[in-house]
């Protein structure tokens, strides 16, 4: 179920501007990856392009192979469509259908998708994900009430079995915490530790602490200066990344004499 | 770190720029600000209760002159029945006119509007645009002409045809005008001329989706028109019944138009035909020469339009307000 993800040679533009420039990285299956850097040097540009999402954006578009497995997802015969449906996403700012109701933000997966499932499954697909988010016991009686009703943690927990539900085999997150207090970030940390069992996750993380905590391996992106392509400085093991990284950058950057 | 400090340097700058600054010109002409306020306070009620005082008197107006007609006799009105007999098939006419009107605008619009704000390109899609809205700038006399001399004869064929081969369906035939001056024109008129306000309202509001939610489909794996209805479509609902509520209160209301278009004459279900009449057409064509009991009936007529417009209005308000909980606000 879960899968690699490989980078070759990637750039990725908005317009004429090079965001990103050269990136090339394996990250193996139930691995967790955090992305770390400066503001600006293309985490989310990155992370967008690995789910063909950053094309969505008018004019983005991407040069390079980028392989899950052994598929190049860039391929002129894939479509985007289904790389999404395999590579889910929670974005920064909590974001469930404010019209739909509980229940149905988690099998919002399925109903676009157009697939149609009796009553007792659609029960246990809202149930296993909604517990594999921990939110289960806080709405479990309130399933039919709407998604935007609930808090801000608890609405990006939502968002987390929403993506769980239609099982991925990669998930993207970008600053998932950014807008939680430290009680739902530390619910959606032991969470990522939970779904590492089953998915392959990257995340984008300002929050070294947090780095450290949840990821295995930790990716350090840098920017040479403004209008300047965002690069991939180091990608090693956590632990070496934040004891003894190879990179002078690196080191600065996390010893917090960045810029 | 750094943009934190130089975040909240920049809050303490522009909060000591308020306290310095300021204070200095407010002492100075408070006394002529506070007048101002009264000023402008005293404005705003008399506005609010003019409008009130108007709408007060054209409801007065229109019950006291329609009153004589709805208490009169059949004998005293010169006809076989009383106002509410002479009134009904002018209702019915009114709403098949605007219910075909809007359930043929509608869908349009809305493709239209999905495709402005969705599928076209940026070059075409602002021309598109400007081009819809130019079509709200076309006077309804004008609309009227085009119907009558243009769209109606151009939509002959199509009525023969139907009559040849639908009229099992009692609102296809027989028989069919030959000038095209029916119904059914007038109703497709007024659904090109309520087109443009359900378009470029819809438009507005298809635009103004949250990207976030837009998003937040698209990386679950949806197409485009995937994401159209669980994201598009949801946002904008309440916006959209209130754009086709608009129209429709534009296309019962209309008047130049369905005068100019339809060839009147007493109800009947066959819309290929000349006949049937709306409210506004049946009192445009027939006030000049009216006076005595028989203005007094055409205004009558003009009171039960201002009350089917009001009960379409109401009645907008409550499927609004039906979806307030999940609208997204809270
Ligand atoms: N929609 C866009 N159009 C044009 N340029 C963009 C767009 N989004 C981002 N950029 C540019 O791409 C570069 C990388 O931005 P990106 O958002 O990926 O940075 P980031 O590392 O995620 O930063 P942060 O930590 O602040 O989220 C920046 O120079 C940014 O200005
Ligand atoms: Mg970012």
């Amino acid at each position: 179920m879960s899968k690699s993800i490989e980078a070759i040679d990637l750039n990725v533009y908005y317009g004429d501007f090079l965001a990103v420039e050269g990136v090339n990285v394996k990250i193996e299956p139930r691995t967790v990856v955090a992305f770390i850097g400066p503001s600006g040097c293309g985490k989310t540009t990155f992370l967008r392009t690995m789910n063909r999402m950053h094309e969505v954006l008018p004019g983005a578009t991407v040069k390079g192979q980028l392989l899950l497995d052994q598929e190049n997802i860039y391929g002129s015969a894939v479509d985007p469509v289904r790389v999404r449906s395999k590579v889910g996403m929670v974005f920064q700012r909590p974001n469930p259908f404010p019209t739909m109701t509980i229940r149905d933000n988690v099998l919002a997966g399925f109903r676009l998708n157009g697939i149609r499932m009796g009553r007792k499954q659609a029960d246990e697909i809202v149930e296993r994900s909604l517990k594999g988010a921990n939110l289960w016991n806080e709405v479990k009686d309130r399933l039919d009430k709407p998604g935007s009703g609930l808090s801000g943690g608890q609405q990006q927990r939502l968002c987390i079995a929403r993506t769980i539900a239609v099982q991925p085999e990669v998930i993207l997150m970008d600053e998932p915490c950014s807008a939680l207090d430290p009680i739902s970030t530390l619910a959606v940390e032991d969470l990522i530790g939970e779904l590492k069992e089953h998915f392959t996750i990257v995340i984008v993380t300002h929050n070294m602490q947090q780095a450290s905590r949840v990821s295995d391996k930790t990716a350090f992106f840098n920017i040479a200066g403004t209008g300047k392509p965002g690069r991939l400085i180091e990608f090693d093991y956590t632990d070496k990344i934040f004891s003894n990284p190879t990179e002078k950058a690196t080191e600065d950057y996390i010893t917090g004499r960045f810029g | 770190m750094s943009t934190q400090t130089r975040g909240s340097m920049v809050a303490q700058s522009t909060e000591t720029q308020v306290e310095t600054q300021p204070p200095a010109p407010r002492s100075r002409d408070n006394a002529a600000g506070r007048m101002g306020d009264k000023v402008f306070a005293g404005i705003c009620l008399g506005a609010g209760i003019l409008i009130l005082v108007v709408l007060a008197g054209v409801a007065a107006f229109l019950l006291r002159d329609a009153v004589p007609a709805i208490l009169a006799s059949p004998e005293e009105l010169g006809r076989e029945t009383s106002f509410w007999g002479y009134v009904w098939p002018l209702v019915v006419g009114t709403l098949i006119a605007s219910g075909i009107a809007i359930v043929v605008a509608t869908p349009v619009a809305i493709g239209i509007a999905l495709f402005i704000s969705h599928y076209a390109p940026k070059r075409l899609s602002q021309p598109l645009g400007y081009m819809i809205d130019l079509l709200a700038a076309i006077p309804s006399v004008v609309y009227g002409l085009w119907g009558a001399t243009f769209f109606g004869p151009l939509l002959v064929p199509m009525y023969a045809w139907l009559a040849e081969n639908a009229s099992f369906i009692p609102i296809f035939g027989p028989t069919y005008s030959a000038a095209g001056r029916t119904l059914l024109t007038a109703s497709l008129v007024l659904a090109v001329m309520i087109l443009p306000i359900v378009t470029s309202l819809s438009r507005e509001l298809f635009l103004q989706t949250p990207k976030l939610h837009e998003e937040a489909a698209l990386a679950l794996g949806a197409t485009r028109w995937e994401m159209i209805k669980a994201a598009v479509f949801p946002f904008a609902r309440a916006g959209v019944i209130s754009a086709i509520m608009l129209g429709l209160g534009r296309a019962l209301g209309e008047t130049m138009a369905v005068t100019l278009v339809l060839s009147q004459g007493p109800l009947t279900a066959n819309l290929l035909n000349a006949g049937n009449s709306t409210i506004p057409a049946e009192i445009a064509l027939n006030f000049p020469e009216a006076f005595g009991l028989r203005q007094s009936e055409l205004i009558a007529a003009g009171l039960v339009l201002f009350v089917i417009t009001l009960v379409v209005n109401m009645l907008a308000r409550a499927i609004v307000s039906r979806y307030k909980e999940f609208s997204g606000a809270n």
